[in-house]
């Protein structure tokens, strides 16, 4: 079922009270936002995990524990620490990403990268050595060696990658401080997400409406869980 | 110094040529040099979760957007955080409800040319069953001393909140101070407070408009009415709104801020206000349109040239 139908399902068997293209809006918000700030993390953490499992360096076990303690970062702090950065007294205030998507994507990086680095590190660590050697002893470069052991890890990568995205597109603490949870007077989404809409209607005590939108919450990310494993299987053994 | 002055002029005249003529091309034409003209642009207003809860903003603000071709973009955190983002420069124009804070933020610089603009009441409401007797009392402070004697279950909102320093402010006024079991802070929005008071029986202290846009969820009841049904005046709500002082933050949009204040401040939108009902009850009463001068209204509470503290 295409990611469209599943606001309009839900809004006709459910009969929710909003406006037409708000639910809709906001799953644009939450997928824009959470998919966005999960490939940036990807694309930074999977050669930096690979890096760490290569090289053997003084304090490797530090930085190890570094990425490992990211993990636990609550969402809340990040939001506060980015918050800081881009508020128009922070480092960061000219360039006035306060209450944008931008600085929620930015704090969801900070969030999705350590688990992403820690799981694709672990995936790449389990590859067995003698997979590496024989890439070397066939005349492969480094970047060779890397490629193959990145396809051998593939599914540790995927499973990174999903739980990367699960930790962005579920997290309320720091969206809602540096995103400000807004709409437009028409009811169109701006920086809400389906977490803090879910927060705003629980604040307003609609309990109801808050887990018909944490369905569908549910809903968006075992489809976007079965899209990566479909690709993760058809695209990577062609 | 010329430059802001043009620019205002330049908002005005195009609010003006939107207004008349309804033509956001116009607005876009007027941008000779690097005047700013409003079209396009985006108001940031951080504001209370009652006013945006109670849908008012979404119902009125579609108003201020056609007219200037502009959007607002209403955060709502809760009186104490609005005035801190303001304060950190991340909002251009603040609508609060807690006087003493907004006197403080107009005291230390922050804010200019504050305006009333509309007010409800706070009542308190508790289980029907009544247990410490406060029901039809006509004084708010006494009804929570009764209620602080008979330890009787109290929900604070605990969040900075303009209701949770209203609170505050009365237990003051009944020279009690709360604390033990009874009183819990939450920590929470008004909705999520008056759901946890019903679920324990607890009373809590509201803003209208909440509570009746809320009624039908919850089993609560007013035990003691604010003003506006002759209760007692402790228990008014008065909302303000400001802008925030170009002055300490030149990125705030003081242009569009001050065709805000002006906007919601006029006849037209205050009638707006007056006529937004929830349930077929009206939630909010303007009080920007008066004959009579209020000088107050601008200036810290009990400010006069005269005394010695500015």
């Amino acid at each position: 079922m295409s990611l469209a139908a599943i606001p309009e399902l839900a809004s006709a068997l459910l009969d929710l009270p909003f406006r037409d293209g708000y639910v809709s809006s906001v799953i644009y918000v939450s997928l824009y936002v959470s998919l966005t700030a999960v490939a940036l993390s990807t694309l930074f953490s999977v050669p930096v995990a690979v890096l760490l499992g290569f090289a053997e360096f003084r304090g490797k076990g530090f930085v190890k524990s570094v990425v490992n303690t990211g993990m636990g970062f609550p969402s809340v702090v990040v939001g506060l620490v980015v918050l800081f950065a881009v508020s128009n007294q922070g480092p960061l205030g000219s360039l006035n990403l306060v209450f944008t998507r931008e600085a929620m994507i930015a704090s969801q990086f900070v969030l999705a990268t350590p688990p992403i680095t820690a799981i694709t590190l672990a995936a790449v660590s389990g590859v067995d050595e003698g997979v590496r050697d024989a890439a070397r002893a066939l005349g492969g470069t480094r970047l060779d060696a890397a490629l193959v052991v990145l396809k051998e890890a593939r599914y540790g990568i995927a499973t990174a990658i999903l739980a990367g995205f699960g930790r962005a597109i579920s997290e309320v603490g720091s969206v809602l401080i540096v995103g400000g949870n807004i709409t437009s007077a028409d009811g169109v989404s701006k920086t809400r997400t389906l977490t803090t809409a879910i927060q705003l209607e629980a604040r307003q005590g609609q309990y109801e409406t808050a887990m018909i939108l944490g369905a569908v919450l549910v809903a968006l990310v075992l489809t976007v869980n079965a899209v990566v494993v479909h690709f993760g299987d058809s695209g990577v053994t062609r | 110094m010329t430059i802001h002055r043009r620019g205002f002029l330049a908002a005005l005249g195009a609010g003006a040529v939107a207004s008349t003529a309804g033509c956001t091309q116009l607005i876009a034409g007027s941008d000779d040099d690097d005047g700013p003209a409003v079209a396009g642009e985006t108001l940031t207003l951080t504001t209370t979760t009652s006013t945006y809860d109670t849908g008012l903003l979404d119902e009125i603000h579609t108003g201020f957007e056609d007219m200037y071709g502009v959007s607002v973009d209403a955060v709502a955190q809760g009186t104490g955080a609005a005035l801190e983002s303001a304060r950190n420069g991340d909002a251009d124009v603040v609508m609060v409800h807690a006087r003493g804070l907004e006197d403080e933020f107009l005291r230390n610089g922050y804010g200019v040319n504050r305006r009333d603009l509309m007010f409800n009441d706070f009542v308190i409401v508790g289980p029907e069953s009544d247990p410490a007797g406060i029901q039809g009392m006509s004084s708010a402070t006494e009804a929570l001393a009764t209620i602080a004697e008979a330890e009787a279950a109290f929900v604070s909102r605990g969040d900075n909140s303009g209701t949770h320093t209203k609170e505050l402010n009365l237990w003051e006024a009944a020279g009690t101070e709360p604390g033990g079991d009874w009183y819990q802070e939450t920590g929470s929005g008004m909705g999520e407070a008056l759901n946890n008071a019903s679920q324990q029986g607890a009373y809590t202290l509201s803003d209208r408009g909440t509570f009746i846009s809320q009624r039908s969820e919850v089993d609560l009841a007013i035990l003691v009415q604010g003003p506006i049904e002759d209760g007692p005046e402790i228990l008014a709500n008065p909302y303000g709104i400001m802008a925030v002082n170009p002055g300490v933050h030149d990125n705030a949009n003081y242009d569009l801020a001050m065709a805000y204040i002006g906007w919601i401040t006029s006849p037209e939108t205050q009638d707006s206000i007056s006529g937004y009902e929830v349930n077929g009850e009206q939630l909010f009463f303007p009080e920007a349109v008066s004959e009579d001068p209020d000088f107050q209204q601008y200036v810290p509470e009990g400010w006069s040239s005269d005394s010695a503290d500015e």
